[in-house]
C-alpha cells in the first residue's frame, strides 16, 4: 500500500527481521542442548506477529499458545527474560518454571502463553469482558493455530464473545499442519476456518499471512473496530512454518509434507518480499539492512550471554509460588 | 440477633451478597444464576441487586466459561462461577487443572493472581444417579495450586465462602445438596473462617471421626449411638480438603488412638485414603487399632432408591465401624429413619 509511510514500513521490516534472526539463533544454539525445553519456532510466520502487534498499545492484551515467541517479541516482551526462560534460569520470565511454551510479560500486556491447544482463547475473552465491565477501552488479541479451531473451547469462546460483543480479535495462523497432521485429515474439504467463525456470527476475514502490509492493514481495522465496541472480529492468516513442529531442524524429508511445498512457501518469505519491495522503492538501502542485522545480532548475543550467565533457580525454589499470598 | 438461624443456602447467598457489596471486582456467573430458583436459593435476587453485568446467566459452555473466569481474574476481577452439579464442571477440568491450578507456579509467581471461586454442588438420593451427584472432591484435592473447601454447617458455609472469595487463588467450593436446607446459627455481617483449619464439632476421647460435608452430620449421629455404649467419639469436621489440616487430625488421633474417616466420595483413592495414609506415616505408633474408611463402594451411583440406599453410607455404618474397634457387634439402623432414605428430611421435595 503506497500510502503507508516509510517509517512504518521499515518498522514492520525490522520487526520481522528481528524475530527471524532471534529464532534462527535459538535454532543454532539448540544443538548445544543447554535449552532443555521444547521450542516451537515461528520462522516463516513472522508477518502475522508483527503486522498484528504493530497496531496494539501496551494497554492492549495479547494471549497465545505453544508457538508464541513471535507474539511475545512483537508485543514488546523482554528478550533477555525470554532467553533466560529457555535456559531454565531464575532470571527467565517465569523464573525457569515455564519454559518456552509459557512466555509472559505483563508489563507490556502479554498476559501469557500456555501449552494446551486453544486454552488461552477463553481467557482472552474473559480479559476482554473484564475490560468492558470496568469501562476500559482496549482490544484483546488471541493468537492460535488452525488446529485450535478443532477444539470445543474455540467454539464456546467465540459464541460467548459474539453474544456479549466483546472486544476480542481472534487471530488464527493457518500453517496447514497440526504437528504432522495435514489439514485434510482434520477438517472437511472445502470448509475454511472462517466459515466456522462466521457460523458464530462473527465478522471474519482471510488474508495472506505472509504479506505483512496486508496483515497490518487488515488487523488495524479489525482491532480498531473491536476496541471501539463493534464486537469481536476473526481473521485467518494463511502462512507456513518452515522448520519442524517442535525443535530446530528442517524436516521436509520425513514424509508428511514435501520439499516442493516448502520451497513454494519459502519463495513467499514475508521478510524477503518486503525487503525486495522496499529496496526497489528506495525505502530501505542495503546498508540499512546491514545495520539492522547487526543491531539485532548484538541484541540477541547479549540476551544469550545474559541467559547463559544467569543462575539457575535455587532448589529451594521448588515449592515456592504454588499459591499466591 | 445473636441467635439468628438461617439455612446453608441462605448463608451462601449472604456471603456472596456481602462480598459483592464490599468489592466491585467480585462478580457471579453460572447457568441458572438469575433464574427463579436461583441455584437452590443461593443466588436469588442478586441480579436484581447488582445488575446483569455482575450477575449473569451463561451459555452451556463449561470449559470456555471457566476460561472466561480465569482471564478476567488475571486482570483483576474476582469471579464466582457456579455449577448446579459438580458433574457439569468435569467439562472444564482442562481450565481448572491445566490452567488455573498451574498458573501462579508456572509463570514463576509473575503471571498475576488468580482469585477464582468455583462453586460445585454434589449430592445423593432422589434418583440423582450416575451423572448428577458425583462427589469427586478427591480429584480437585489431588491438584497442587487449587484449594478445596467443603463446609458442613451454615456458619462455615458463609465464613469459608467469604474467605474463598477473598483468597488470591482458585478455590473449589463444594456444597452438598442435602445441606442446603439445613439451618444453623449464622452471624450477620462479614466474617471469615480461615481455609485450612479443621474444627472439632464434638469432643470425645475414644475414637476420632474425621469427616467432611454432609458426612459430618452422619458422623454426629453415629457418635450419639456409640455414646450409648460408652464410646465417646471426637468428630472433626475437615472443612478444607486442601490445604488439609493434618495437625488437627493428628492431635485428635494422638488423644483417641483410633481413626475413622467418613467422606461423601468413593472410598478407593479418596479423601479417607489420604487421611489414613498421612496418619499412618506420621503417627503410626499412636494408633491402637487399624483405621477405617467410610466411603462409597466401587460402583457408579445408581438411581433407584432400592439399591442407592446400600450405596450411600449412613450413621449406622460409621457407628458399627467405631463399635468394631472396641469388639462390639455392629449396630442396627441407628434410628428408624422417619423419612425415606433418598431425601435428607421431609421438607426436601423433588425435583432437584
Ligand atoms: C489439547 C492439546 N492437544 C494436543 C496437543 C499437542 N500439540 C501441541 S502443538 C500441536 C499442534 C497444534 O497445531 P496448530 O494449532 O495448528 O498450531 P501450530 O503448531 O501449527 O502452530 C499439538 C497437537 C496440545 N498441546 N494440546
Ligand atoms: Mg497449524
Amino acid at each position: 500500500m503506497s500510502s503507508m509511510n516509510a517509517a512504518l514500513l521499515r518498522d514492520l521490516y525490522f520487526g520481522m527481521l528481528r524475530i527471524r534472526i532471534i529464532e534462527e539463533r535459538i535454532a543454532d544454539l539448540y544443538y548445544e542442548q543447554e535449552m532443555r525445553c521444547p521450542v516451537h519456532l515461528c520462522i516463516g510466520q513472522e508477518a502475522v506477529s508483527v503486522g498484528v502487534c504493530e497496531n496494539l498499545s501496551v494497554d492492549d492484551y495479547v494471549m497465545s499458545g505453544h508457538r508464541s515467541h513471535g507474539h511475545y517479541l512483537a508485543k514488546g516482551g523482554d528478550l533477555p527474560a525470554m532467553m533466560a526462560e529457555m535456559y531454565g534460569k531464575v532470571t527467565g520470565c517465569c523464573q525457569g518454571k515455564g519454559g518456552s511454551m509459557h512466555l509472559l510479560d505483563r508489563s507490556v500486556g502479554f498476559l501469557g502463553a500456555t501449552a494446551i491447544v486453544g486454552s488461552t482463547i477463553p481467557m482472552s475473552v474473559g480479559a476482554a469482558r473484564a475490560s468492558v465491565m470496568r469501562g476500559e477501552e482496549r482490544a484483546v488479541v488471541s493468537f492460535f493455530g488452525e488446529a485450535a479451531c478443532e477444539e470445543g473451547v474455540f467454539h464456546e469462546s467465540l459464541n460467548f464473545a459474539a453474544l456479549e460483543r466483546l472486544p476480542v480479535v481472534f487471530v488464527c495462523e493457518n500453517n496447514l499442519y497440526s504437528v504432522y497432521s495435514p489439514l485434510g485429515v482434520r477438517q472437511p474439504e472445502g470448509q475454511s476456518v472462517i466459515d466456522l467463525a462466521q457460523g458464530h456470527g462473527i465478522e471474519s476475514h482471510e488474508a495472506d499471512g505472509n504479506d505483512v502490509v496486508e496483515v497490518y492493514n487488515l488487523s488495524r481495522r479489525l482491532i480498531k473496530e473491536a476496541r471501539g465496541g463493534g464486537g469481536p472480529r476473526f481473521v485467518e492468516f494463511k502462512t507456513y512454518r518452515w522448520r519442524e513442529h517442535c525443535g530446530p531442524a528442517y524436516d521436509n524429508e520425513i514424509g508428511y509434507r514435501t520439499e516442493v511445498e516448502f520451497q513454494q512457501w519459502k519463495a513467499r518469505c514475508p521478510i524477503e518480499r518486503l525487503e525486495t519491495r522496499l529496496l526497489e522503492e528506495g525505502t530501505l538501502s542495503p546498508p540499512d539492512i546491514k545495520r539492522m542485522r547487526s543491531q539485532v545480532g548484538e541484541e540477541i548475543e547479549n540476551a544469550v550471554a545474559y541467559a547463559k550467565q544467569s543462575s539457575f533457580p535455587d532448589e529451594s525454589n521448588l515449592m515456592e509460588d504454588v499459591y499466591a499470598p | 440477633m445473636p441467635d439468628r438461624e438461617i439455612t446453608f443456602a441462605q448463608a451462601v447467598r449472604e456471603a456472596t451478597d456481602l462480598c459483592m457489596a464490599e468489592d466491585p471486582t467480585v462478580y457471579l456467573m453460572g447457568l441458572g444464576v438469575p433464574d427463579p430458583k436461583g441455584v437452590f436459593g443461593t443466588t436469588v435476587g442478586l441480579q436484581e441487586k447488582y445488575g446483569p453485568d455482575r450477575v449473569f446467566d451463561v451459555p452451556t459452555s463449561e470449559n470456555a466459561m471457566t476460561g472466561v473466569a480465569v482471564g478476567s481474574a488475571l486482570v483483576g476481577m474476582r469471579p464466582i462461577l457456579v455449577h448446579q452439579r459438580l458433574d457439569f464442571a468435569l467439562l472444564s477440568m482442562e481450565q481448572i487443572v491445566n490452567q488455573a491450578a498451574n498458573w501462579h507456579y508456572m509463570f514463576g509467581g509473575r503471571g498475576g493472581n488468580l482469585p477464582l471461586v468455583i462453586r460445585l454442588v454434589v449430592g445423593r438420593g432422589w434418583g440423582q444417579g450416575p451423572q448428577h451427584s458425583q462427589s469427586l472432591q478427591a480429584w480437585f484435592a489431588h491438584v497442587p495450586g487449587l484449594k478445596v473447601v467443603m463446609p458442613t454447617v451454615p456458619y462455615d458455609a458463609k465464613g469459608l465462602l467469604i474467605a474463598s472469595i477473598q483468597d488470591n487463588n482458585p478455590v473449589i467450593f463444594i456444597e452438598h445438596r442435602w445441606l442446603h436446607n439445613v439451618k444453623g446459627h449464622v452471624p450477620e455481617g462479614v466474617y471469615s473462617v480461615p481455609l485450612g483449619a479443621a474444627r472439632v464439632v464434638r469432643e470425645g476421647s475414644d475414637v476420632t471421626i474425621a469427616s467432611s460435608s454432609y458426612m459430618t452430620l452422619e458422623a454426629l449421629q453415629a457418635a450419639e449411638v456409640m455414646s450409648e455404649d460408652g464410646i465417646e467419639a471426637e468428630v472433626l469436621d475437615i472443612r478444607t480438603l486442601r490445604p488439609l489440616d493434618q495437625e488437627a487430625i493428628l492431635d485428635s488421633v494422638g488423644k483417641t488412638g483410633r481413626l475413622i474417616v467418613a467422606d461423601t466420595g468413593w472410598k478407593s483413592f479418596g479423601i479417607g485414603a489420604e487421611v489414613v495414609a498421612f496418619t499412618a506415616e506420621r503417627a503410626f505408633a499412636k494408633l491402637k487399632h487399624p483405621p477405617h474408611r467410610i466411603g462409597l463402594p466401587d460402583c457408579p451411583s445408581p438411581s433407584t432408591p432400592a439399591i442407592a440406599n446400600r450405596f450411600y453410607p449412613r450413621a449406622a455404618e460409621i457407628a458399627s465401624a467405631g463399635r468394631a474397634m472396641f469388639g462390639l457387634s455392629p449396630t442396627g439402623i441407628v434410628e428408624e429413619p422417619s423419612v425415606p432414605e433418598d431425601i435428607p428430611d421431609p421438607s426436601f421435595a423433588g425435583p432437584f
